[in-house]
């Protein structure tokens, strides 16, 4: 039971991730590998404030502002210095590890004995793991619902035609690079507070926690879609977060079946695989079954 | 004299500038756009048509020369500012909707052309009467899809969305770039119709290309032919009203 719990409560906590990558890869149709370095920067900024003194509310948002600022940078490379995404991505990934480093000032900085967000006397009279559920769905609950008015309204659909028809949505005077490069800051600043969740939430922050992270965020938006299906937008958002707790469940199964914590990575990498290729097991699966059923009428 | 809306002089557009293999698609371009001019535009594969419209359009810097509205120089402002005046329909079907977005919401998007988009609810419910009679007009069950992604329309239905789109915040010019050319006869006979309806009723300045030489005595008031990059022919009223295919043809023959 207490397994459970956790599993819910980490899959709320990381849900943000997916809302936040669901912004670039979704809706602007692009693999944004920045993630991977404004993860642990968040981590990094909200350790650090907090270490400072800063409350960890401040602490917190901090990290939301640097890493849009972050993805502001991926953003200027991208649109203004023509370099491909992926590429772009992939040096402010590299560029960050120094940089959370150097905010750090090591490898690894712990929050021990330092107040966090989760640490008030409300949350800690929970039972053990419902703190996590307590804040992660707070947190999905506001971060969804201004995700999903932010679409709604005029800029928030220029926004979706950018990643849905360049040419078109220029020829309607909607400043694409401008909307990229939104879409870059608030992907990315959802990312980062979602490090800053999680490092108060563990305890510590460390430097190497940003690896994977594209995976598991993907892993989130995936699953979600894979599972409920058709859906409008607004649904596949908070199918997001749905999403992310299946996949705890996931990793709580493969645990169970005896990997251990190293294989985490290995193996969310072949459930990522799998549900992304899925569409493609059903087609081949479904044409199997028309010609065998084109046979038995022959028959 | 009233001032013409568009003008452009002596325009030149080159491709791989400072190769040897250096071209002028546009070359030392004259052309004036009165108010209310409906114009269709002929010319040979790499005459510069759709060159022609990307200058126009702001998706190609211009080379040389100079692009005015209303005698005030535009050829530095961005494709987005030059969206305030100009709409497009262009030849492919994919690229003048967003194929994820609904009938509706594309409508809404083309509606804030050229506009501030700002962060106040986008209120698609209260427009939805409004366009379902704007597309009940287009008599091809548009109206009927107004919640269907433009992805899962036919190309006719997403051509005409797009016409309808370029025409629903109306634009001080408007580009048709073969706008009908992707579509079978009977679906391109009725846009060119709507059309021609839309732009005599809103007396709309318009360029339209085609390969289509009847279209282009059939249409319009005016009738320019491109060639190398200049515009080698330009005839309107009665004299475009007395020329024939025949006539155009010969001419074809003597440029070549």
């Amino acid at each position: 039971m207490n397994m459970m719990v956790s599993a819910i409560g980490q899959g709320l906590l990381w849900a943000v991730l997916g809302v936040g990558l669901f912004l670039t890869f979704r809706i602007l149709d692009f693999a944004d590998m920045t993630v991977e370095g404004t993860f642990p920067l968040g981590a990094a900024i909200c350790a650090a404030a907090i270490n400072a003194g800063l409350s960890p509310l401040t602490a917190t948002l901090l990290a939301f502002v640097v890493g849009s600022l972050a993805g502001l940078i991926t953003g200027l490379l991208y649109t203004k210095g023509h370099i491909p995404i992926l590429l772009a991505g992939i040096l402010m990934m590299t560029a960050c590890y120094s940089i959370n480093l150097r905010i750090m000032g090591r490898a690894n900085v712990s929050l021990m004995g330092k107040p966090t967000l989760f640490k008030n006397t409300f949350l800690q009279s929970l039972p053990q793991y419902f703190d996590s559920v307590f804040v992660g769905t707070a947190v999905m609950v506001v971060v969804t619902a201004i995700v999903i008015y932010f679409l709604q309204t005029s800029l928030g659909q220029g926004f979706i035609a950018t990643g849905d028809n360049q040419t078109m949505a220029r020829s309607l005077g909607i400043n694409t690079d401008n909307m990229k490069m939104m879409g870059l800051m608030i992907s990315n600043g959802l990312i980062a507070f979602g490090g800053a969740l999680v490092a108060q939430n563990n305890g510590y922050a460390d430097v190497n926690m940003g690896i994977g992270i594209i995976v598991i965020a993907l892993a989130s938006i995936i699953i979600g879609e894979v599972a409920f299906g058709d859906l409008t937008l607004n649904q596949r958002l908070v199918a997001v977060t749905l999403g992310s707790i299946l996949y705890r469940f996931v990793l709580l199964i493969v645990l169970k079946l005896g990997f251990n914590a190293n294989d985490l990575n290995l193996l969310s990498a072949i459930v990522l695989a799998l549900c992304m290729m899925l569409p493609v097991f059903k087609q081949s699966f479904n044409l199997k079954h028309v010609l065998k059923r084109g046979l038995d009428t022959n028959d | 004299m009233t001032e013409p809306l568009l003008q452009l002089k002596n325009v030149v557009v080159k491709v791989n500038r400072h190769t040897p293999e250096e071209l002028q698609i546009l070359n030392h371009l004259n052309l004036t756009i009165n108010q209310g001019d409906f114009i269709t535009v002929l010319g040979s594969n790499g005459a510069g048509k759709s060159t022609l419209f990307n200058a126009i359009g702001g998706d190609l810097a211009i080379d040389g020369g100079q692009i005015k509205l209303r005698g005030q120089e535009i050829s530095r402002e961005s494709v987005e500012k030059r969206t305030r005046f100009l709409s497009r329909v262009f030849q492919d079907p994919k690229l003048g909707t967003a194929p994820r977005m609904t009938v509706a919401e594309n409508l809404l998007l083309a509606e804030k052309r050229g506009q501030h988009r700002g962060l106040l609810p986008r209120q698609l419910k209260r427009q939805l009467p409004r366009y379902r009679e704007l597309t009940a007009a287009m008599h091809n069950g548009l109206d009927e899809r107004l919640n269907t992604a433009t992805g899962n329309l036919s190309g006719g239905q997403r051509q005409a969305l797009s016409f309808l789109m370029a025409t629903l915040e109306r634009p001080e010019l408007l580009l048709l770039d073969e706008h009908t050319a992707a579509l079978d006869p009977k679906t391109s006979d009725a846009l060119m119709t709507l059309t021609n309806q839309r732009v005599q009723e809103e007396k709309l300045t318009c360029l339209m290309i085609t390969h289509h030489l009847e279209d282009a005595l059939t249409y319009g008031n005016r009738l320019i032919v491109l060639h190398h990059g200049q515009v080698t022919y330009d005839v309107s009223g009665a004299e475009k009203q007395a020329l024939t295919t025949e006539r155009l043809y010969e001419f074809f023959k003597e440029i070549e």
